[in-house]
Order: C-alpha cells, then structure tokens, then sequence
C-alpha cells in the first residue's frame, strides 16, 4: 500500500484507520531486556500505552506496543510500529520530524511517511493531537535514551 | 417549575453558541449575564484590595466581598462567619484535610470513605495516611458507588474520627446518605467532611438540616466565576483549625520574635489578596440560583433527566451505567466504541460531553469499566437538546469516530 493515489483516498485512509485499530500490528510486548521500554499516559488522556523498542548499532530493530486506547492512538502508534521498524536512527528521526510537522498542521513531506498519512487531519481537532502523538513521543524517547546509552 | 426559555436568555455562553449543545455541566457552567456584569463592574469601577484600605473604595469592595458571605449564609442555612472562600473545592478539601490533620486526627485515627471519590477528597487523605497515623478505610458500595446505612454500620467503629464523602459522586450522580451519615458519625463522636461539588450546585442544601461539620464546593459549578470555592465550617471547629496558608491579612499581630495572633475564623484562613472580583461573582450566581430556587432546579433536571434517559435507553446501540439514578450526569459508552472515540464523534455532531475516568479511578472498579462518557445536565438545558443528543448518539460507532477525521 504505498501508491501515493491511495493514500490519498480519503476511504482508503479511514479503512487503513480501522484496520489498524482492529487489527493492531506488532501488538504485544516481550520479556526481552535487549528492549527499551516506555510507558505512556496522561491526565488530560484516558489512553495507556507501552512501547517497546529493540535498537541496536543505530538501527530501530524492532518496536512493539500494547495497552488501551482510542482508534487514533491505536492505529497511530500501530503505523508507526510497521514504519520505523528496519530504520536507522537518523532516518526515523527525519520520519519522526516530518509527522510531528504534518501533526502540527505544517509542512511536511508525505513521501516519507507512508501510510502514517492517514492522521493528516488529526491537526484539525486539537483534542485528539495527544492521541495521534503518543505512541511517537514514545518512540521518541525510546531513540533519545539509546543514543544517550551510545 | 422553571421557565427554561427565560433562563438561557441570560447566559451569553447559550446566545454566541447557538450550536453547542453542552452536557458537560459537571466539568463547569455557564455564567448569567449578571455575574459577568458583577465581575466586569468591580474592574471597571470597584477596584481596590480588601480589608486594607482607608478609603471609601476600600470600603465598598469590603462591603460586596464581605456580602457574599452573608448570601452564602443564606444559601446553606449557616452564619456568615461559617463561610471561608477559597480557591476551589479541592483547595477547601486541602484546608479541611490540613485543618483535621492538627486536630482529630492528630495522634492518627481513620477516615473512612468510599471508593467512588473525586481525586481532591481522597489524595489528601492518602497523603494524611502516608505521612502520619492515620488509616484510610472504605464504606462498600454498590454497582453505582452508593453507599447503605448497613454497610456504613458496619463499617463503623470507634477508630474512625471522619467520614468524608461526596454528596453526589461525579460519575455516577449517585446521592449518598449524607444526613443519616451525619448523623452516625456523630453517634461515635466522629466529623463529617463533605464534599458537595456536585450537589451544591444541583439541590437545596441545608447544612443545619443535614448537621454535616465540614462542606466543600467550587463556585463554577453553580454558574460563577472560577477560581472561588467555599468551605463551610461549623464555627467552633473552625476555630479549632489551623490555617493551611500563612500571611498577610490573616494575622492579627505578628512580632520579630515569631509570636503570632491569628484573626479568627473566617478570616484566618484567607491569606493574601484573594480573588475579590470572583467572590463578589459567586454571590451574584448563589443569589440568581436562589431566585430560580434550588427545589425549582432539582425538580426541572429530574425531568429532563429521566426525559433523555427513557430515550438513550431505547439506543441499542448505547450501554448505560446509572439509568435508575435519578439526578446528576448520565454515563454510558457506545457498545464496542472507546469512549474517547465516541466523545469524539459526539463533539463532530456538536454535542459537548467528557470521556475518561474523571477523577475518580478507583470507582471504575466497582462498576467494571475503566472509560465512560458523562453527560451531565443543569437547569438551562433543554428536552431539545436531550433530543439532539439522542440523534447523535444513535450514530456513535467505530466507523463514524474515524470518519470525523475525514
Ligand atoms: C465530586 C467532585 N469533587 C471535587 C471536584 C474538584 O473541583 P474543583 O476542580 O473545582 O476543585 C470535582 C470537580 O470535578 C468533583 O466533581
């Protein structure tokens, strides 16, 4: 699914939503200490969410995620799971940047994010802006804490 | 009964959003017209400090600062000098906490309460139990948090020196026995604390009547200005209380060699400049709402309560927690929809409601969901927008959560 016309078809970006949201990918966390792990939840937001990231060598080896929430914060953190998963850390962070800009309603560039392009409109309802971040502040963090160890 | 047409023409909030229909009463209210003149009156032509000044200003906001307390007197049945303002009602829970803290609870003791509290009257006493002796026990409830005087019986003992309890819980509305409560504690020589930011604004609440010791609530939830909240005492045990915060306008006479003489109650609990403008506002919305009369409220949103719950319950699309409560918020969720995704949508159909566990985590234990949707009802809504609601929610369902993005 990365022909660009689809992902601009607003019924294709809604299903991608609700797959996403029903059938999250790499939903379950591991007992592996190779794993750095964040939890994720607010006061303001009633979503609770882990995510794990094995990062070795600079590369984003794996991500997973579990816990409950919405179908932004799902779907959302899920995408993100499938996109970073394989990339280096340099490489996650221009994604990372990039969809933080498209979430703050700014420029971006939608040939690096893929199917993430589906919470293009998220800017829109500024309460839902913490659901579509979550999982990336997540991961976020997840980086920094890497390269800090480095 | 209340004439609902006259009501919304008073509050500007209503006339610049003819669109909104708002249902999240319980997180705040609207203002009418002639709190906001009250308000905007004292900048424009009221200013000066309390308390302090020698000049006829001074003087003035003394008199409408000092006048509130008078009608608050009136509105809870208790002496002007009962009546303490604070910030909101989780800084007159602090005040209460902090206050018992030195006295009752002094040499430790218990405080028992229900599972089904707002964060403010359970993380103080939480903070209580792990700095000092002092232990926190529950009243079980049943599946809408309410408490029976058996279990409460039961309960009971010797040990416990407070019972503290929200008059109306913010999730559920359920109506605690408050004076039957009242009356227990004080069979064992105990004190009540109160909670009453949901149902001061919502019911007649007389606090000679119910004999509660201790009350709490915020003025904007009654349709004043932020910022205020109110703490009721029994004047003998306020005067027994010591002031959380310390400073000017609080003491009498202080000396370099630290000798302090507090002002009694009220005043010693009031330190510093405080929100002079906002306690003159919420004197104007005790005095609007007691004009309507608060039996004329509670009886108007019984009806339009059970009005939107005999409709919501034909949506068989809709889980509902509290149907056989009578008053306060409805919780429910769209049956496989989380609730934040529901609101959501709800917000899209311009229907304003709150998802989430509102403060009150621990009571989603006792009623098996962590995530509601509350919509919660005051006396300026309408059977229009029950309907409007209705309609909304009819189409509450994963697709139409994501489609909002779209
Ligand atoms: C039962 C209850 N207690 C306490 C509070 C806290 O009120 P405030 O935020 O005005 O201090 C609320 C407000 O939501 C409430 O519903």
């Amino acid at each position: 699914m990365d022909d660009k016309s689809l992902l601009s078809n607003p019924e294709i970006l809604r299903e991608l939503i609700m797959d996403h949201y029903q059938y999250p990918h790499n939903h379950a966390l591991v007992k592996d200490g190779r794993y750095l792990s964040r939890h994720m939840s607010s006061e303001s937001c009633i979503d609770d969410i882990t995510v794990q990231a094995k990062i070795t060598d600079g590369v984003i080896d794996d991500i997973r995620f579990d816990g409950v929430a919405c179908t932004i914060s799902t779907a959302s953190t899920s995408i993100m799971t499938d996109l970073l998963a394989g990339k280096t850390l340099a490489e996650a962070r221009e994604i990372v940047d990039n969809y933080f800009s498209m979430i703050d309603g700014k420029e971006y560039d939608d040939d690096l994010l893929g199917e993430a392009v589906a919470m293009k409109n998220v800017y829109k309802q500024a309460n839902r802006i913490k659901c579509a971040t979550i999982g990336w502040n997540a991961i976020k963090q997840l980086m920094s804490e890497s390269e800090e160890a480095a | 009964m209340l004439d609902v047409e006259k009501i919304r023409a008073d509050f500007p909030m209503i006339r610049n959003h003819p669109e909104l229909v708002y249902f999240d009463n319980g997180a705040t209210t609207f203002k009418p017209q002639a709190v906001i003149d009250a308000v905007v009156h004292f900048y424009e032509y009221g200013t000066s400090n309390v308390h302090r000044g020698d000049y006829a200003l001074s003087a003035e906001a003394d008199k409408l600062y000092d006048g509130t307390r008078d009608i608050i007197g009136e509105f809870l049945n208790c002496r002007p000098d009962e009546v303490v303002f604070t910030a909101n009602d989780t800084a007159s829970l602090n005040q209460i906490v902090y206050g018992l803290s030195r006295t009752v609870l002094k040499d430790g003791g218990t405080v028992l309460t229900t599972e089904a509290e707002h964060a403010s009257n359970l993380l103080p006493w939480y903070r209580l139990a792990e700095e000092r002796n002092v232990k926190i026990e529950y009243i079980p409830t049943d599946a809408v948090g309410l408490i029976s005087m058996d279990d409460a019986r039961k309960a009971m003992h010797d040990g416990v020196k407070v019972i503290s309890v929200a008059h109306v819980s913010n999730v559920l509305g359920t109506v605690q026995p408050v004076k039957e409560l009242a009356a227990l504690a004080h069979e064992y020589g105990a004190l009540i604390v109160v909670d009453g930011a949901q149902s001061v604004p919502h019911r007649k609440t007389d606090v000679k009547d119910l004999d509660v010791d201790l009350l709490a609530f915020s003025s904007h939830k009654m349709c004043g200005p932020d910022g205020v909240g109110v703490l009721y005492g029994k004047h003998e045990l306020l005067e027994q209380m010591d002031p959380l915060l310390l400073g000017g306008g609080m003491n009498a006479r202080f000396n370099a060699c630290g000798e302090v003489t507090l002002k009694h109650a009220p005043e010693k609990f009031e330190a510093g400049t405080p929100n002079i403008e906002g306690v003159i506002g919420l004197g104007v919305a005790a005095k609007y709402l007691m004009s309507i009369g608060m039996d004329n409220i509670e009886e108007y949103e019984r009806s339009l309560r059970a009005y939107f719950v005999s409709k919501a319950k034909e949506l068989e699309n809709i889980e509902i927690y509290n149907p056989d409560n009578e008053t306060g918020p409805l919780a429910f969720n769209g049956k496989g929809v989380f609730a934040q995704d529901a609101a959501g949508y709800l917000a899209s159909q311009g229907i304003a409601v709150r998802s989430g566990n509102h403060c009150a985590k621990i009571l989603h234990e006792i009623i098996g969901t962590d995530q509601t949707i509350r919509a919660s009802l005051y006396f300026y809504n309408t059977k229009e927008e029950a309907d409007r609601c209705i309609e909304a929610m009819k189409g509450i369902s994963i697709e139409n959560a994501i489609g909002i993005f779209f």
